[in-house]
């Protein structure tokens, strides 16, 4: 067999990703929860009174507890797979990478294996955020103070 | 209005952290902690801000807003105390996201069985 035949079955065999059906599920799942956001949002705002501020704070913990007890209960996972970036990007994917986290290394004890591992996906967010915040801070304060 | 604009921009969001998803080597991983230092950018000339005003929570969603609040607790910081504000008010403002997600994955996991 010559080497361009093994590659053409290679490419034949490899699945094909199927790309605009992905992106269409992560718009999709995206958008909804952005809808639903707001409309949590809205009534928080309009029924009980709440500052924006803090009724945006009100929907963000919503959206973190509800992805934790789903990962828990391990379908967040299947829709994970399914929707990909449409829960990534939005603040349950900061949430599921926690949970999932803290669950896949409970077994090695709680100190070492948890409580090492708790910030394993998150700690990149976290600390990225931070250095860039820091100095992007420090050139805001040179031009605008 | 602004129910279909959070629509709009959130799933946007999520479009364009898909395509990068597809059509590179880039882990999820990678992608939100682009979309964070991004975020905090677009907090350096408040562009974040105005968005979030046109749009309302689709905007706080996405973990753009995480890089974007970071930068705005830092920036009030300093106005308020100076120097030690830069330091001291970094972590006010995402101070309920993480705590939360930190409190409720440990209530959750202490619930639960580990996986096989």
């Amino acid at each position: 067999m010559n080497k361009n035949k093994y590659l053409k079955i290679v490419k034949d065999l490899t699945p094909k990703e199927k790309r605009l059906e992905n992106s269409a599920l992560a718009f999709l799942m995206g958008g909804i929860l952005g809808f639903i956001a707001e409309a949590i949002k809205l009534i928080l705002v309009n029924n009980c009174h709440l500052t924006i501020r803090d009724a945006t704070t009100w929907v963000l913990m919503i959206y973190i507890l509800l992805a934790s007890i789903f990962t828990a209960l391990s379908f967040f996972d299947r829709l994970v797979m399914k929707y990909k970036c449409g829960l990534i990007i939005p603040i349950t994917g900061f949430a599921h990478s926690i949970t999932s986290s803290a669950l896949d290394y409970k077994r090695d004890g709680l100190i070492t294996g948890m409580g090492a591992s708790f910030f394993k996906l998150a700690g990149s967010i976290l600390l990225y955020g931070i250095i860039s915040a820091f100095f992007f801070a420090i050139i805001k304060v040179i031009i605008y103070v | 209005m602004t129910l279909i604009y959070s629509f709009l921009f959130c799933g946007f969001i999520c479009l364009i952290g898909q395509i990068i998803l597809d059509n590179t080597k880039l882990t999820p991983g990678h992608i939100t902690t682009i979309f964070v230092v991004v975020g905090a950018f677009l907090g350096l000339f408040n562009i974040y801000d105005k968005i979030v005003s046109l749009v309302g929570a689709g905007a706080n969603i996405p973990i753009v807003s995480f890089g974007n609040l970071l930068l705005n607790g830092t920036y009030t910081g300093y106005l308020e105390k100076g120097v030690l504000g830069l330091f001291t008010g970094m972590l006010g403002a995402v101070s309920a996201g993480v705590v939360s997600a930190v409190v409720f994955a440990f209530i959750v996991s202490m619930f639960s069985k580990p996986k096989d």
